[in-house]
């Protein structure tokens, strides 16, 4: 393999890398604070992407209007989604909740089916986003230069949130034990509410991105970046946000270098992503960022 | 006493109801329509479904001996999954009893119905599946359009004679055998007019729904081949095109006939101009009476120009009924022999006449994508 060969697929892993991660830190805010695998997660980002493409197509808005009025509705939608199908689940065992999540899923894919149509778009990319630029003989577009400047510039803000904030430390707390924060004159239900609300505009805007460099959308465009992300949310430690960059970095990083070396096996790149969960899973089942919990799902 | 007079009152209606659901004779024939119309070959399904509603409103009515019976379509979703595919058909044959089953596009998923028709022996007509497979050993299977063996090899011969191509790299839906046979089909042929063993220089594969194939066109690069053949789902060869050219690749890109499908060109965009892939029927070259009165009353009716595959539905449920007919009844056997004989019937995409096989021999069309369209280029007849 010549040297320009691996820059390339550096430069692909890392675009690729880099919007896992971006979906990942959606997964990993929820389960942080609520203890909860958001199922619908994946679902959530596929609603974004519709949103923001109907924005462009029906309503005529330019691009960046639509990715702000997607992602403002989509948190709302979020919020939304909570209060109906988990809140009243809160004090149940959490395999309740966590059926209810994947119930919410389902619900999601077939009214996207019924309200979208099962026939995919395709996504008419603002021009700024698909220019290509070339490094001597390495490419690339500039959305993939994009995403992960907007990933890391995400990660900051949100650290800052969770760390440095009011919301944050009541946010660490509820994370911690719900009925001392409670006792603590936290108002969880907000907490939890914001909570979700960042959850789905990360989720919102990662479908945004998605749909831009792979300007594709059908009801179903959710699912395996779904089980993707949460895996790569997983692989650095559930729950930690620096975890869950990480991981999704390491995810595309692998998934783009098996194709590389191992070209024959190209077919098998999911099963390889899902072999990778089971190994970390059995020699360091806190993932690689994670903190040891005595309670897990 | 009262007890009694219940007892004699619930008899008589369980009677009446007995009398009412006894064998009385079916008042229509059932033409089940079995399509992907949700998941990713959505798309190809609802032009295929598209023209057998067309066919259905031309022509409602089949004659079997000197009855005339309505022709009723049952549509049922195979959902683009094979496993759905299998229910779907089941359901077909075992609960709405359908005389005949229209479909699918995709060959795995006429696959996964090919058991169930022939186990139910109701025939099935496939419209667009091209694989050699679906009709093989199974003669309650038939199909309306040519085999891959043949459209591999006329794309082969693009490659070489057309495009001077002495090397080729293969990117291949591996998830689907559509892709994975007539990739095999094109690579035998392309051996063979270049003579030489190594002018496929690499088989990539993808999986069905995967969005980024970086990697894979990374590796293309590598090669430098003078053609890339690359049949697949149209959402995901509209995908590979599109990066392909973001990364830099100006090779020609070849296919086979799903990609002829709006969405193809909705999703690939400028990316798609000037690919070239083969298929069934070109609307610039009617062939038959049956072509013209499909064309005016599709563009009456839709205001655009139809697919390939939306003629074959057109034509799938054209043989059905003529065979039908021909049958003069409604008994499976003799509907499969009828089929089975069909010999120069003039549908919309040509003369049909089915082999010993079940599979229609015809010429085929080679097509590219001129801003924003679909373009006739050349016809190919059969060898």
């Amino acid at each position: 393999m010549t040297l320009s060969l691996l820059f390339q697929h550096i430069v692909n892993a890392l675009s690729l890398g880099s919007l896992y991660a971006l979906i990942a830190i959606g997964y990993t805010m929820v389960y942080g604070i609520l203890r909860l695998i958001n199922f619908a997660h994946g679902d959530i980002f596929m609603l974004g992407a519709y949103v923001a493409f109907y924005g462009i197509t029906l309503v005529s808005l330019p691009w960046w209007a639509a990715l702000l009025v997607s992602i403002v509705f989509t948190a709302f939608f979020g919020v939304g989604l909570e209060r109906v199908a988990y809140k009243p689940l809160r004090d149940s065992p959490r395999i309740s909740i966590m059926i209810s999540a994947i119930g919410a899923s389902f619900l999601l894919e077939s009214l996207g089916v019924l309200i979208f149509g099962g026939r995919p778009k395709g996504v008419p990319v603002p021009d700024v986003l698909s220019r290509v630029i070339h490094f001597g003989s390495v490419s690339m577009v500039t959305i993939s230069l994009i995403i992960p400047l907007f990933t890391f510039a995400l990660l900051g803000v949100l650290l800052w949130i969770v760390n440095k904030t009011k919301t944050g430390m009541a946010m660490r707390a509820v994370s911690t034990d719900i009925e001392a924060a409670r006792l603590m004159a936290v108002d969880v239900n907000k907490i939890v509410s914001f909570t979700f609300g960042i959850g789905s505009l990360l989720a919102a805007f990662g479908g945004i991105m998605w749909s831009f460099k792979y300007p594709q959308l059908n009801p179903l465009m959710g699912v395996m970046p779904g089980l993707k992300c949460f895996i790569a949310a997983v692989i650095g430690g559930i729950g930690s946000i620096g975890g869950a960059v990480l991981g999704g970095f390491l995810l595309g990083i692998i998934e783009i270098m098996m194709v590389a070396f191992l070209p024959t096996l190209s077919g098998y790149r999911d099963a390889f992503a899902f072999i990778l969960l089971i190994v970390v899973l059995l020699v360091k089942p806190t993932g690689l960022l994670g903190k040891r919990q005595a309670e897990k799902v | 006493m009262k007890k009694a007079v219940g007892i004699v009152l619930l008899a008589m209606g369980i009677a009446a109801l007995i009398v009412a659901c006894g064998p009385a004779a079916p008042k229509t024939v059932k033409f089940g329509v079995f399509e992907p119309l949700t998941g990713a070959n959505a798309g190809g399904g609802a032009l295929e479904v598209e023209g057998i509603k067309l066919a259905n409103e031309l022509y409602p009515t089949v004659k079997v001996g000197d009855k005339e019976y309505k022709i009723e379509l049952v549509i049922a979703d195979n959902k683009s999954d094979k496993v759905e595919a299998a229910n779907a058909a089941q359901r077909l044959v075992d609960k709405d009893k359908v005389n005949v089953v229209l479909g699918s596009w995709g060959s795995s998923l006429s696959m996964a119905a090919g058991p169930i028709v022939k186990n139910a022996k109701v025939s099935a007509i496939g419209l667009s599946c091209t694989n050699p497979l679906v009709t093989k050993d199974n003669e309650y299977y038939f199909r309306v359009c040519f085999i891959d063996p043949f459209q591999g090899t006329v794309m082969a011969n693009y490659a070489f004679k057309n495009l001077s191509a002495k090397k080729a790299v293969i990117i291949r839906e591996i998830s689907n055998d559509y892709s994975v046979g007539l990739a095999k089909f094109f690579a035998d042929a392309f051996k063979q007019l270049t003579g030489d063993e190594n002018a496929i220089l690499s088989e990539l594969n993808y999986n069905t729904g995967d969005t980024d194939f970086s990697a894979q066109l990374t590796e293309v690069k590598k090669f430098k081949p003078d053609v890339i053949f690359a049949p697949g789902n149209y959402t995901e060869s509209a995908l590979i095109i599109k990066q392909a050219k973001e990364l830099g690749i100006a090779v020609p890109f070849l296919g086979g006939d799903t990609w002829e499908t709006p969405e193809f060109i909705d999703v690939g965009k400028k990316a798609v101009e000037g690919v070239v892939f083969s298929t069934f029927f070109a609307t610039e070259t009617p062939i038959t009476d049956t072509s013209k009165v499909f064309l005016d009353a599709y563009r009456q009716k839709y205001n655009k120009e139809p697919a390939a595959v939306t003629a074959l539905g057109f034509d799938g449920y054209l043989v059905a009924r003529d065979a039908i007919q021909r049958a003069g009844s409604l008994d499976k056997d003799k509907v499969r022999e009828a089929i089975a004989v069909t010999k120069d019937y003039p549908g919309a995409t040509g003369m049909i006449t089915l082999n010993e096989d079940g599979d229609a021999v015809k010429s085929a069309v080679i097509k590219t994508v001129q801003d924003g369209k679909f373009v006739y280029m050349a016809t190919v007849q059969p060898y």
